[in-house]
């Protein structure tokens, strides 16, 4: 392909442009400036979707320059079908943001746009990052602007979620970097992730760099037990906070098992991964069983999160096609609808300064148009076939049976919690007689609502009707995965009967 | 067995080289520029003291950039001088370079602190030369007597420097604290040099180290000596439980003059450790290998927990200090080549990080008399956005987050110690910067959450500005590009003996 360093292009261009930002005059021209940054990154994210090759798992795009020769640092890029459907994610919750965040952040609007941005740029850099070292930069990075997102453009108990964000994320990041280390001399000194993942390590020190991953991760993801974090964080980020939260943020902690785990240390991946299923199983459920009793939206939304990637979880490690890419797809349609559900709660907060779902009744008389596109959106959520997240539930069950049957009914018991919780907020907030709460001012959505509202809602049906473009893009590479996974372990067992 | 050293340079006096004394005096140039700037300095104080200020400092500057340009040039003769005592190597410069740094920045923070405070007085410039000198002859020594001399000219120094704020009790107190504590833990060191000298009948490290290779290790005299001469050291870098000192100090010395304590004393302290027990004593190791770790560990902990309920700032850095104190110890329980230049790279990127955040300190101050308490930091950002935002950077880097350099001084002896197996204590050490970063955020929360509390005007003038450019050019830089940091470190790690 071109030479020209497209990757690079994506990840600098917002870090550069935030050293715009204090030239400009007034606060709509930063909010523009960002949208135009960050609508051309989702242009660029866009044309390498559709300019990506879909026939070879080999990565794409590359770039590789040398940082730290003496330590085998690079300054290493490239993208895989994984990859690339996080970078266009990404990109495109990322000009919603600021549209999102138009009216609702009125109060240092510069410092915003410029968390925004860094973050944006942090983001795309873990997604491309191809060198352990350059990936640990950008992944740690990130904690400093959402801390802020979180801490300053808060809610009222933003300082302790902010803080219990932060060092719950560092804790686990920094064993992440212990575990970087040990590999880093295992494999021979190099940070270099291909190079790493093509040794051959003997099991003992795959099972403690494993561990240490595995904490690293589950923070993100997040996975029973190491979840608390995340219903505080959310509950009190802002609107554009939990959007990325949830859209991308997320999706590292999964990312991180697909790109490091489970080809690094295949044998340890296949060890645990019964410890691994359950704990899905056990998040799947008991994220459900939280969500059901919730009457703070958003805290109803982080809780079914927590059920929803445990389906991301379980699908990882049954290591079938059907699994591995129902989680793939299942992370990226949380995104998208998770990402919509925030946005949805936003919207009707800066309306009425209320999350408590029994404040609200009936809205769907009040405003039809933000009723309707929210029942479409919960309807995704639920895994009503056609919607988005049916596909991924059904590819992840399908892998899961026969795997483990028990995890994979817990997955069935929770889709139906799903529905029991999700149709419960439906019913409340959008049916039975209208209640608003006193003093609101309701109005329906604006064009600038939907904007944000409807290129969400287009994947959602888009995933949910026709998804083969989306699966065939990630085919070869999770086949790659597989193999990586299966295949060295079948190495490692004959070595050990001869 | 040994021949007395007494013989050695008397036999050499009696044919008097006029090229060997030549060499000495050139290779101790940079000592003799600053000592006699010292002298004009206390000459020039007794003029009156009409713009008295300006030119002490000028000249101070001055001569400090000369000794730092003539051990540029040193530095690529390595060479002995004075029969031995006195070494000119790669790694002394590299040490030098840091205590003018550490040196420079002082006297450029100094004048309108002292201005404030109505000390103008000569004398300050003149005892932060001789300071500079003791410290800069503590890390060219061969000799155990010449660090002994090194070490209590220095210390005399600041002991003077400490209690600069006459009118101040906070001031005086420290003073008197440290000279109990300063002559006492000098008196412990010189009990372990006389030891040695019983066990070797020389000071000299080179002969020592022939000498000591006969010993029988395990002999309780040669345990005692190694241990009181370490701790000794371990004193002054501020190691837990020789660390009781710091806070009170810290807390009570005029700030730029913490400034330097907690830079410029504490490197060469860890250049005379490094090179005694790293280097030259190297067959010592297992006597203290086991100590020092468990050391550091202690050192670490009491320093990061101690802090989080610090209300002061100069004490809650004082305790921070400690804790890095205790992470740069665990470079020298790694040991080897990789040790060695991590320390020497933390301790330079240590520099710019901590006269930053010192720089700030400084700028918010209202006078010695009020204390300094942390909410001084309270609504930075609303008010100076820019001093916000270099303290967020100084910040962020004494915690070790990416991209600054204090994360890649970390990583850098992280690497040290997994390449040495030691993996349990790499998982202490991180575990340990994690709960450090809280109170780093604490601040960071402070300036960007709260509400600014009656903040005076702060006027930054043309040298804070100067201070505040270097300083975080250094910690950004070094964060970005650690690779000529980096190499800086490795080419002069050449030491004269090895």
């Amino acid at each position: 392909m071109t030479d020209f360093p497209v990757l690079s292009l994506l990840i600098f261009l917002p870090l550069i442009a935030v050293l715009f930002l204090p030239l400009l005059p007034d606060n709509n021209s930063v909010r523009g400036f960002t949208l135009v940054i960050l609508f051309f990154n989702f242009l660029v994210a866009t044309w390498l979707l559709v300019v990506f090759d879909n026939n070879t798992a080999q990565m794409q795009f590359k770039e590789n320059l040398p940082w730290v020769p003496s330590l085998g640092i690079a300054y290493k890029l490239g993208i895989d079908g994984v990859s690339v459907l996080f970078i266009f994610l990404t990109s495109l919750l990322g000009w919603i943001c600021v549209v999102a965040s138009w009216n609702a952040i009125h109060e240092r609007v510069k410092e915003f746009m410029s968390c925004l941005m860094v973050m944006q740029s942090l983001m795309l850099g873990v997604f491309c990052a191809l060198d352990l070292f350059l990936f640990y930069v950008f992944w740690e990075t990130m904690l400093v602007p959402m801390y802020l997102i979180i801490g300053i453009w808060g809610g009222s108990n933003r300082i302790y979620a902010a803080y219990k964000f932060f060092l719950y994320t560092l804790a686990g990041s920094l064993l992440f970097l212990v575990g970087i280390l040990v590999l880093y001399f295992a494999g021979g000194q190099t940070f270099d992730i291909l190079k790493l993942m093509d040794g051959q390590y003997d099991f003992n020190l795959q099972a403690w760099v494993f561990i240490a991953f595995l904490i690293a991760f589950a923070v993100k993801v997040p996975m029973f037990p190491l979840h608390t974090w995340l219903p505080d964080a959310h509950v009190q980020a802002p609107t554009a906070g939990s959007i990325i939260l949830a859209g991308v943020l997320l999706k590292m902690g999964a990312y991180g098992f697909i790109r490091f785990s489970l080809p690094m240390l295949p044998d340890a991946s296949q060890y645990f991964a019964p410890l691994m299923q359950s704990l899905s199983a056990i998040a799947i459920i008991y994220g459900g069983f939280l969500a059901l009793a919730q009457t703070d939206i958003k805290k109803l939304i982080a809780y079914s999160s927590i059920s929803h990637m445990g389906f991301v979880t379980l699908g990882l490690f049954t290591f079938t096609i059907n699994g591995t890419s129902g989680a793939v797809i299942q992370m990226f349609n949380h995104g998208i609808t998770t990402g919509a559900l925030f946005l949805f709660v936003g919207l009707v907060y800066e309306r009425t300064h209320s999350r408590n779902i029994t404040a609200y009744g009936g809205l769907i008389k009040v405003i039809p148009l933000y009723g309707i596109l929210f029942a479409s959106f919960l309807l995704s959520a639920m895994a009503v076939p056609g919607t988005n997240s049916f596909i991924g539930e059904i590819l992840v069950l399908s892998g899961a049976y026969g795997v483990n049957n028990w995890a994979a009914s817990a997955g069935v018991f929770g889709a139906l919690l799903g529905a029991a919780y999700i149709l419960g907020l439906y019913r409340q907030m959008l049916l039975g007689p209208v209640v608003v709460p006193v003093g609101a001012k309701m109005r329906d959505l604006n064009i600038r609502e939907l904007c944000c509202a409807l290129p969400l809602l287009l994947f959602v049906f888009w995933l949910g009707l026709y998804p083969k473009p989306f699966l065939s893009i990630l085919y070869p590479t999770l086949e790659h995965l597989l193999m990586q996974t299966q295949g060295q372990t079948l190495v490692q067992s004959i070595g050990g009967n001869l | 067995m040994n021949t007395p050293p007494i013989e050695q340079p008397g036999m050499e006096s009696s044919s008097v080289d006029l090229a060997v004394v030549t060499q000495s005096i050139l290779a101790s140039g940079p000592e003799i520029i600053i000592i006699i700037g010292a002298c004009v300095a206390l000459m020039l104080s007794l003029l009156p003291p009409l713009r008295q200020e300006r030119l002490l400092a000028g000249l101070t500057v001055l001569m400090i950039v000369l000794a730092a340009s003539m051990s540029f040039f040193l530095a690529d003769y390595p060479q002995t001088a004075y029969a031995g005592m006195f070494i000119v190597d790669g790694f002394s410069t590299f040490f030098k370079m840091i205590l003018y740094l550490g040196t420079l920045l002082t006297v450029l923070m100094s004048g309108k602190y002292l201005i404030k405070e109505g000390v103008q007085m000569g004398e300050y410039y003149v005892l932060l030369l001789f300071a500079l000198v003791g410290t800069m002859i503590m890390v060219s020594s061969g000799d155990l007597l010449l660090v002994y001399i090194g070490l209590e000219l220095q210390a005399l120094s600041i002991y003077v420097l400490t209690g600069f704020l006459k009118a101040n009790t906070r001031s005086n107190e420290a003073s008197l604290k440290y000279i109990i504590l300063g002559a006492f833990s000098s008196g412990i060191f010189l009990y372990g040099l006389s030891l040695f000298y019983g066990l070797t009948g020389t000071t000299n490290l080179n002969e020592m180290t022939i000498a000591l290779s006969a010993q029988d290790l395990s002999d309780s005299m040669v345990i005692l000596a190694t241990l009181f001469m370490l701790v000794g050291l371990l004193f002054k870098v501020g190691a837990v439980p020789f660390h009781t000192w710091v806070p009170d100090i810290y807390e009570g010395a005029p700030s730029p003059i913490t400034a330097y304590m907690s830079v410029a004393p504490k490197a060469a302290a860890f250049a005379v450790i490094v090179r005694i027990f790293m280097h030259d004593l190297l067959v010592l190791e297992p006597i203290w290998i086991l100590n020092l770790a468990a050391i550091a560990v202690l050192t670490m902990t009491v320093g990061s927990f101690v802090a989080l309920v610090q209300k002061n700032i100069k004490r809650m850095l004082a305790y921070s200090s400690i804790a890095h104190a205790g992470f740069v110890m665990l470079g020298i329980v790694a040991g080897g080549k990789e040790g060695m230049a991590s320390i020497m790279l933390y301790l330079l990127i240590y520099t710019f990080m901590t006269i930053g955040i010192f720089a700030i300190v400084i700028l918010l101050n209202k006078g010695a008399v009020f204390e300094e308490p942390i909410e001084d930091f309270a609504g930075l950002a609303k008010n100076h956005a820019g001093l916000a935002l270099m303290s967020l950077i100084f910040l962020l880097s004494l915690a070790g987050i990416p991209p600054t350099g204090g994360f890649f001084a970390k990583f850098y002896i992280l690497t040290a110690l997994v390449e040495q197996g030691y993996v349990v204590l790499t998982v202490i050490a991180v575990l340990l910067t994690a709960v450090a970063a809280w109170f780093y955020l604490r601040i960071i929360m402070l300036m960007y959450v709260q509400q600014p509390q009656n903040q005076p005007k702060i006027h930054v003038n043309l040298s804070m500005r100067m201070v505040l450019l270097i300083a975080t050019l250094g910690t950004l830089l070094s964060g970005l590009l650690p690779a000529w940091f980096l190499g800086f470190a490795e080419i002069s790690l050449q030491l004269v003996n090895g």
